[in-house]
């Protein structure tokens, strides 16, 4: 009788450390921002000194005057998540059904290049792809692209950036879902007279949407709020909300708008996330 | 013999099947090569110019050299950036990987009033962009007057890791097999001597492969750094400062060198997993 006590205790103490440091550095942080968010300068203060006002005009400014760089961000971040999976959905595919005995060596392959420094690799690519690599030469004298036009410093160079460094995140949980389906059931839709197409859109997809799910999230989440890709390959049109952000802590030490417009990225894709869940019917993720 | 059975067989095959069997067998291979080729590009790129002989600014091709190799600490600060995210990324290991892991196994192993809510929380800071983790934290320092720097630093790699590291972990519990344990329970083994001589090392992997996320993480992280580092540099914001001029070949020795020490890692727990296999 007297073990049953203790034993309803450790979870709780298992989880009680972890969740102390969480909640201490995770969701008092984000409660202070929002504390923050509504904040207006003190006035005949320094730079940089504010005080509690409930200014929840502070959202509606930041928003309206961000509205461009909001939108950027959204759109960037849908198009490389969209060129991610029609680039990793392939790729997992081939790893788990193709690759036979090379099956961990190609998967330990997919994550190798993220341990080159990613802004390494991101620097490399402005390099290749810019004015003194070989491409940009290559295909001008070809005449396959106007003298004055330019890969880096566009939108282009950005969206392939952010499709580059979150490639693996969108390529791992993909060969999870896939590697997971029994070979039995793409067997039986044979049996059944499935040709390849069919049996692939009807059995091999749908099984595949855990994956689809969790890698279009896990691309999609940090490249909403990046801004390493807009600031390394981009230039003063690409920016998206992330070079705001930064931009409003460290340059202008606008603490109130960094807040409200990091709140409100938040919010804009929780909201999202949950739809995105909903709409695909999966609790696997969690 | 077989040779000529297939020939004859091949007319009655539609064309359409036959199609999407070549769309099979050699697409997906001729897809696979051009993905990894995008994929190692840069990085095949990052390794060839840490031979160049570029002086400050590696952006041109100017001559094979070994000197960079000979001499990674050659460019100033370089080496003072890396130490510091070793010592940063170990640390954020440690307290990550015995944090998380102790939260995998709570989530991993009992039912408990709240179980979902801890799932919550723990998919929070991987559903929050870096820049909201970073900024929200700079702040929370502020207001208490503590100055961004080394131990700010440490706890904000922590705080992103631990999700990661519950993650990996408990992925393994759920594929460990029960039997084993209660097979333990049945030689008279108790609570504690099961879980120490048969549940840990059968997560031990887990644990392992955890760890090594949370370092590389941590380890290549600049967002959240950036906002609480202060002065202290890293070796991803010493590249981010220094890519304005173009950065020294000695960090592409360093990332270079990064990469390789990764695969050997990986690919020496392989061959000790399939030993264990066998």
């Amino acid at each position: 009788m007297n073990m049953t006590l203790p034993k309803v205790r450790v979870p709780y103490l298992l989880l009680l450390p972890g969740f102390a440091f969480l909640f201490t550095f995770f969701i008092l942080p984000i409660a202070n921002l929002a504390q923050t968010s509504t904040q207006t300068p003190i006035s005949g203060g320094d730079t940089g000194q504010y005080e509690q006002s409930f200014a929840f005009s502070n959202y509606v400014n930041a928003f309206l005057d961000n509205r461009e760089q909001f939108a950027r961000s959204f759109v960037y971040a849908t198009l490389a998540t969209i060129f991610a999976l029609a680039i990793a959905y392939p790729l997992a595919y081939a790893i788990a059904f193709k690759a036979g005995k090379f099956k961990n060596i190609l998967l330990v392959l997919v994550v190798a290049p993220f341990f080159t420094s990613f802004l390494l690799r991101t620097i490399a690519w402005k390099q290749i792809l810019g004015e003194e690599g070989f491409v940009v030469p290559t295909l001008r004298s070809l005449h396959l692209m106007g003298q004055q036009t330019t890969i880096t410093s566009t939108a282009v160079a950005v969206v392939a950036g952010m499709t580059y460094n979150f490639l693996p995140f969108m390529t791992l949980p993909l060969y999870a879902s896939l590697e997971r389906i029994d070979p039995r059931t793409i067997e039986a839709a044979g049996d059944l007279y499935a040709n390849g197409l069919t049996t692939f859109r009807r059995v091999t997809v749908p099984l595949s949407l855990p994956g689809v799910v969790a890698g279009t999230l896990l691309t999609f989440i940090p490249a909403a709020g990046d801004y390493v890709n807009a600031a390394i390959l981009g230039s003063p049109n690409t920016k998206m909300i992330g070079n705001v952000i930064e931009s409003r802590y460290f340059k202008i030490v606008d603490y109130p708008t960094a807040a409200a417009l990091s709140f409100t990225l938040m919010a804009a894709i929780l909201i999202l996330v949950t739809l995105y869940i909903r709409k695909a019917g999966t609790e696997e993720l969690v | 013999m077989s040779t000529k059975i297939k020939d004859a067989s091949i007319p009655t095959i539609p064309f359409k099947a036959r199609l999407s069997r070549w769309f099979g067998r050699n697409l997906l291979r001729i897809y696979m090569i051009f993905g990894f080729t995008y994929l190692f590009i840069p990085v095949a790129y990052t390794f060839v110019f840490s031979f160049n002989d570029s002086g400050k600014s590696n952006l041109i091709w100017k001559g094979f050299t070994l000197s960079n190799w000979q001499n990674p600490c050659g460019a100033p600060q370089i080496c003072n950036a890396l130490g510091n995210s070793i010592k940063i990324g170990l640390l954020a290991t440690i307290f990550s990987t015995i944090l998380g892991t102790m939260i995998a196994f709570a989530i991993g192993r009992y039912q408990f009033k709240g179980r979902s809510s801890s799932n919550l929380l723990i998919f929070l800071p991987m559903a929050t962009p870096e820049i909201v983790l970073g900024a929200s934290l700079l702040s929370l320092f502020l207001v208490f007057k503590i100055n961004p720097g080394f131990w700010p630093t440490v706890i904000a790699h922590v705080m992103f890791c631990i999700s990661f590291v519950v993650v990996t972990v408990k992925a393994r519990i759920a594929s460990l097999d029960p039997r084993l344990e209660q097979a333990a329970m049945d030689l008279y083994a108790n609570e504690l001597e099961t879980f120490r001589r048969v549940t840990l090392p059968l997560v031990a992997p887990g644990i392992a492969g955890a760890a090594l996320l949370a370092f590389s993480l941590s380890f290549d992280d600049f967002i959240i750094t950036n906002f609480n580092s202060g002065t202290l540099i890293t070796f991803p914001k010493f590249v981010y400062v220094a890519a304005a001029r173009g950065i020294p070949a000695q960090a592409n020795v360093i990332g270079s060198s990064m990469f390789f020490l990764a695969l050997a890692i990986v690919i020496a727990g392989q061959l000790v997993n399939r030993k264990k296999a066998r």
